[in-house]
């Protein structure tokens, strides 16, 4: 066939979508209609707009490219409905991303949602029903408000039903439109009318074919419209057999697209492939649309009776719930499957002499296998944690009871104090901590982040716990445990206390921290250990031993490791400085960036970030260990993985449906050279506005080999070339939120989930952005072709270290970042006394785009280059070396 | 085919710059807006540079003279915020058509002394229709999504009320700036094709999009090549991107709707990105150098500059885009 085309329809929400002769058949998503779906009229009456969105972000999802919307039904005002779905959707990027479809048989309706839509949208639909003069007129006005148009084939005689009428009523729309009404050709759509076959009466074999002639006649003749309709009203006669209207569908758009169809509402799960109907179905479907026999009808109805589809339902296995009541109670704890555990902890309270009894009874030999398995490596981590999100329910449901009875309650083991140490606000590992060890029976005194030291001993004496764990994930958070220690024993504390956080070691732990407090300092490297180790540093018998044990431990490792540091030799800052890292800057390529100056990126969706997040650590932060996505199928901790991997995905779904996670980042390229060997300044247009200070390595090395510093990747002033650089930070906001919201629902397993994915989003902002910065901002790589895993391997030109990070340790480099990008006004992330950022999803850095640029590992510095840095930055030499502590040698 | 059409063809037109810029050098103070005739009104008034049409209508013919003599082809009238929406704020909502007419009548005059002067460069002025204070697509407030502080009608008719008194005023186009919101700019579009379509006129429409955000998207979140498709459903005279922005920022905007319309293409970038204390510093060589790449690349018809741009700024960039030849472009002029 011929189409006449030479103009194509754009439409657009907050994208484009452009029909051209590349576009497949354009879906139109059919849900959000009052007359088409109860649920959506039902929620639309009920005012539940929230779940209206959810149909209308379903249906974005699932593949349509324009949402129609229909709130023509009696018993609402479909006007004001209309504006205010219209309204709502237009602060829902996902859904708004797409073009909007205002379907309505009143034209005060069809107006109000016109005036609510900033993209350009569709309307449906308008006819020659009620005359020509009515027709202009909204067709002038729909032109004046920006709209694409669909018409219906309908005139004052009626709706058209045969091939004829269908051409006649279409040449005269479009003739009217574009030469009385000056319509864009290619912003009209015709709707042909789709009409029932196989109905049984004669006048309706040709229903489907007709429509199929006329589409093609309009096609051919009427030039650059499109042709849609409504393809599920086809196979209206056989309701109730699905797998011949899928059939049906899929024969009936074969042949119709072929002749030009190219959009219509179809609902995608209603549709087979074609190539997949079976072949004797196939030819009875296709006699009775393409209207091929005489007795087509007679014979499909047969033939339907044979192929009535059975829904493949998929069953829940529930035979547990035929076990005895303690074999429920364990599997559900177990399992972590929490759908039944009020009714069975109803029944054992029941059952109970005490309401008490049901923890110290039941529920305690659920937990104890929980405990069993986890630590027989059977269980893991994030089971565990679902284990807790049961129990705790159970908990919940019981206390009033037990408060009633006023009874005793159950002793706690112990009871433990938790925190994450003054300055700092990173609490994923606090928190999987204090959740293992409640789950087993000890009380959790949870002082959150950033407590101060005095709170904590104040808090730990007020509470009289008999431990305190600390954590903390930046490095001056290393201090602050030390000085926690040291004021522990200050105040004459013997409680036991407890370490953990990523930048925590045993040798910190043993050479810092030990030596502070004369009491018990255990550094605890993963959650699975907490529970022992508590359980012998507070079982009266074993404690002193255990103590003595771990004390003598550290004292040989410390022993060890101080005779290890001092093998090594460093070199002076000068003899390092002439070792440095030397690029020949007359050949060295020097890229401008395309776009210098600060710049803000608020408005990126969630989405775009997902094939950027690197899962590994992820599954790290749940001591699940192994590398996404063999994890996945890992022999020993494949299911859990696996388990873990689709829990966060449906977070991450309804994360990005609710928006409930914002994006944010600031970054700027500048010019820069470096200047007196370690510094970098930065310019704009020739004019200082920051100084950043690096430190450079002062190992000694073999001949040949530099010691580096960051300053070196850039073309010093000497060399008389302006170089460039960058700095950056991004920041996900909603996380506290979001985990408080689960907190309050006694679920930590997806308060910690939650924390986990924004800590993932932030990286892969940070990995998005770099790309940005490499192929667009800054544009060195504007060619480059990495997959995801050519990122998370770091094969990328250019760099992006962070302050706080191996190749820059010192967090005072952020205040730079923060005043040259004004990161606190333009984004809102702060920072706080150590320097950690918030909200703690976030990351920032530098850009060093010279193709030599490297990562690479400070290591120890020496006293002659702390004076020295402290000089050049302007702080005190204490200051420097408060910063500095874990860097110096010695 | 008027003549702004036929000058369009030839030549890339020279816009003029900053109208606020400018008037701050001026220092005026709280009574130096009031004037004589103010002296006793009820609010506050330093601020509300509209008024000085009114108040100091020297300064204002001033300034439009010092963009007409370095070189460029249109001014916009100082106009940006003459609504009954945005004057409210000065509750000056009844002389929004005297503001109006008067901007228009002075910036007239002067493109009229210049034209006389140099009839082989004709000057034109562009009635400047600004965004605004209000959203119609977005809330203002967090809390509640689907609230509005402004509706279709609301803006429709006060862009009406402007655009009449701009037309009666003398303008020879409309200049619809510094669009954050799509809809706004519908609402203005809407209310030009009704002034257009009661009185049986043609005037020719400039709309000017601002990009905020590095995604490249407006305000309101649309991505440049659907702000485009949004608002072509008028026959525009051109079509591009103003503010927020310097120049070098502006031009992938630029490039993401040049090869998509055949409408001509502006651009009136800012005097680069505000500093520290909210000034704009780039000279006008640092702004030409970034323009002159537009003309290499053959983007632009219309070129002029938005905040922090000056006389000097349009200087140096109407000589340079005297050496190049304008965007082709395949016109459509609604006759």
């Amino acid at each position: 066939m011929k189409v006449k085309q030479t103009k194509y329809m754009k439409l657009s929400g907050l994208e484009p979508l452009i029909l051209n002769e590349n576009s497949n058949f354009i879906n139109v998503g059919e849900r959000t209609n009052v007359a088409g779906s109860r649920k959506f009229l039902r929620l639309i009456k009920e005012e539940k707009f929230d779940e209206a969105l959810d149909i209308a972000r379903h249906q974005v999802d699932g593949g349509a490219q324009i949402v129609d919307i229909n709130m023509d039904d009696g018993l609402i005002d479909g006007k004001e409905a209309m504006v205010r779905f219209l309204n709502l959707i237009a602060a829902e990027p996902d859904i708004c991303r797409v073009p909007m479809m205002i379907d309505s048989s009143k034209w005060e309706i069809i107006e109000a949602g016109l005036q609510v839509v900033q993209g350009k949208c569709v309307v449906n639909s308008i006819s020659l029903k009620e005359g020509e003069e009515k027709f202009i007129w909204e067709a002038t006005q729909i032109k004046r408000y920006g709209a694409a148009v669909i018409v219906m084939a309908f005139d004052e005689v009626g709706q058209a039903d045969n091939y004829e009428r269908r051409i006649e009523i279409a040449k005269r729309s479009y003739d009217i439109l574009v030469h009385k009404v000056g319509f864009p050709s290619e912003d009209i759509i015709f709707d042909l009318n789709i009409f029932p076959v196989a109905t049984g009466m004669e006048e309706h074999r040709r229903n489907a074919i007709d429509f199929i002639e006329a589409t093609r006649w309009v096609r051919e003749n009427l030039e650059n419209v499109s042709v849609s309709g409504g393809v599920s009203n086809v196979s209206f006669s056989f309701r109730g057999n699905n797998t011949v209207r899928e059939a049906m569908h899929s024969v009936f758009l074969y042949y119709a697209i072929q002749n030009g169809m190219n959009m219509g509402i179809v609902n995608p799960a209603m549709l087979e492939v074609y190539d997949d109907i079976p072949k004797d179905l196939l030819e009875h479907v296709e006699d009775v649309i393409l209207d091929r026999r005489d007795d087509a009808t007679e014979r499909l109805l047969d033939f339907a009776e044979t192929v009535k589809g059975s829904a493949k339902e998929r069953t829940v296995d529930l035979s547990w719930r035929e076990n005895p009541l303690q074999d429920r109670i364990t599997h559900a704890l177990v399992k972590g499957l929490d759908a039944f555990i009020i009714e069975d902890i109803e029944e054992a309270r029941v059952a109970a002499n005490k309401p008490i009894e049901v923890i110290e009874g039941n529920l305690m030999i659920g937990m104890n296998v929980v405990g069993d398995l986890f630590g027989a490596g059977k269980m893991f981590l994030p089971q565990v944690v679902k284990s807790a999100r049961v129990m705790k329910k159970a908990v919940g449901y019981l206390n009033p009871f037990i408060e009633a009875e006023k009874s005793d309650k159950s002793e706690p083991v112990g009871k433990i104090l938790m925190a994450t140490v003054k300055g700092d606000v990173h609490d994923i590992g606090k928190n999987i901590v204090s959740v293992v060890l409640a789950c087993n029976n000890y009380e959790i005194v949870d002082l959150g982040v950033m407590v101060p030291p005095e709170k904590i001993i104040e808090t730990a004496i007020a509470e009289r716990v008999d431990a305190i764990g600390l954590s903390g994930l930046i490095t001056p958070s290393l201090d602050e445990m030390v000085y926690l220690a040291k004021e522990m024993q200050n105040k004459n504390l013997e409680v036991p206390l407890l370490i953990g956080g990523a930048t925590t070691s045993k040798a910190h732990t043993a050479v810092k921290i030990d030596t502070q407090y004369k009491n018990a300092v255990v550094h605890v490297n993963d959650a699975s250990r907490a529970v022992t180790v508590v359980g012998d540093l507070l079982n009266k018998k074993t404690s002193n031993a255990y103590v003595a044990k771990m004390k003598a431990d550290y004292d040989e490792f410390r022993t060890k490791f101080l005779k290890r540091g001092k093998e090594k030799s460093y070199i002076s800052i000068e003899e390092a400085r002439k070792r440095k890292y030397k690029i020949d800057w007359n050949t060295s390529e020097i890229v401008k960036p395309k776009e210098l100056g600060v710049q803000v990126l608020k408005q990126l969706s969630l989405k775009a970030l997902l094939p950027f997040i690197d899962w590994s650590p992820f599954f790290r932060s749940w001591d699940l260990h192994g590398k996404y996505p063999d994890i996945l199928t890992d022999k020993v901790v494949g299911e859990q993985a696996t388990q873990l991997f689709e829990d966060a995905e449906d977070m991450i779904r309804h994360i990005i449906a609710k928006q409930l996670l914002k994006p944010k980042a600031v970054f700027g390229l500048f010019e820069a050279n470096s200047i007196n060997e370690d510094d970098i300044s930065v310019q704009k247009k020739g004019e200082e506005i920051a100084v950043f200070r690096t430190l450079r390595q002062q190992l000694k090395k073999r001949e040949g080999i530099p010691n580096h510093a960051l300053a070196d990747f850039i073309a010093p002033k000497a060399s008389g070339k302006t170089d460039y650089m960058g700095a950056f930070c991004v920041g996900i906001f909603g996380a506290q939120e979001l985990a408080e919201s689960y907190k309050a629902k006694d679920d930590d397993y997806n308060a910690i989930m939650a924390q986990a994915i924004a800590d993932r989003f932030a990286e892969a902002f940070a990995e998005y952005l770099h790309k940005q910065i490499r192929t667009k901002h800054w544009g060195y790589a504007a060619d480059e072709d990495l997959t995801n895993q050519d990122l998370i391997k770091e094969s990328y030109k250019g760099i992006r270290p962070a302050p706080g990070y191996p190749a820059c340790p010192d967090h005072l480099e952020k205040e730079t970042i923060w005043e040259l990008l004004e990161v606190e006004k333009l984004i809102g992330v702060t920072l706080t006394e150590s320097l950690a950022m918030w909200p703690a999803a976030a990351v920032s850095g530098y850009y060093f785009g010279n193709p030599e640029a490297k990562y690479f590992g400070l290591g120890k510095i020496t006293d002659d280059q702390l004076m020295d840095y402290a000089e050049r930055k302007g702080i005190t030499k204490e200051k420097a070396r408060k910063w500095l502590h874990p860097n110096l040698a010695g | 085919m008027s003549n702004i059409h036929k000058a369009l063809q030839a030549r890339i037109l020279v816009l003029d710059g900053a109208m606020g810029t400018m008037l701050q050098a001026y220092k005026f103070t709280e009574e130096d807006f009031r004037g004589e005739r103010f002296k006793d009104y009820p609010t506050p008034l330093q601020g509300n540079n509209d008024l000085l049409s009114l108040t100091q209508p020297e300064a204002i013919k001033t300034i439009h003279g010092k963009y007409f003599e370095v070189g460029a082809d249109i001014v916009e009238t100082n106009t940006f915020s003459g609504t009954t929406i945005a004057m409210a704020d000065y509750q000056m909502e009844d002389l929004v058509y005297e503001l109006n007419y008067e901007s228009a009548k002075i910036a007239r005059e002067v493109a009229d002394e210049f034209t006389a002067k140099e009839p082989h460069k004709p000057r034109f002025v562009a009635g400047s229709i600004g965004p605004t204070n209000r959203t119609a697509s977005m809330s203002p407030d967090v809390n509640d999504p689907g609230y509005r502080a402004v509706t279709f009608d609301e803006l429709r008719i006060a862009y009406k009320q402007q655009i009449e008194a701009l037309v009666d005023g003398g303008v020879d186009l409309l200049l619809v700036e510094t669009v954050f919101d799509t809809l706004n700019a519908k609402a203005a579009l809407f209310a030009i094709e009704e002034v257009k379509a009661e009185r049986n006129i043609d005037i020719p429409i400039m709309l000017s999009g601002t990009i905020t955000d590095a995604s490249g998207r407006t305000l309101s979140g649309q991505t440049a090549e659907a702000f485009l498709i949004s608002v072509s459903h008028v026959p525009l005279l051109s079509v591009g991107f103003n503010c927020a922005l310097g120049a070098n920022l502006l031009q992938p905007h630029l490039e993401a709707i040049a090869n998509k319309t055949d409408f001509a293409i502006s651009a009136h970038p800012n005097a680069g990105l505000p500093n520290a204390f909210g000034e704009y510093d780039e000279t006008p060589e640092e702004m030409g150098a970034q323009i002159e790449e537009y003309l290499k690349k053959n983007l632009i018809n219309i070129i002029g500059g938005c905040c922090g741009t000056s006389p000097e700024h349009i200087k140096v960039i109407a000589d340079i885009a005297a050496k190049y030849k304008p965007r082709r472009y395949a016109e459509v002029v609604s006759v």
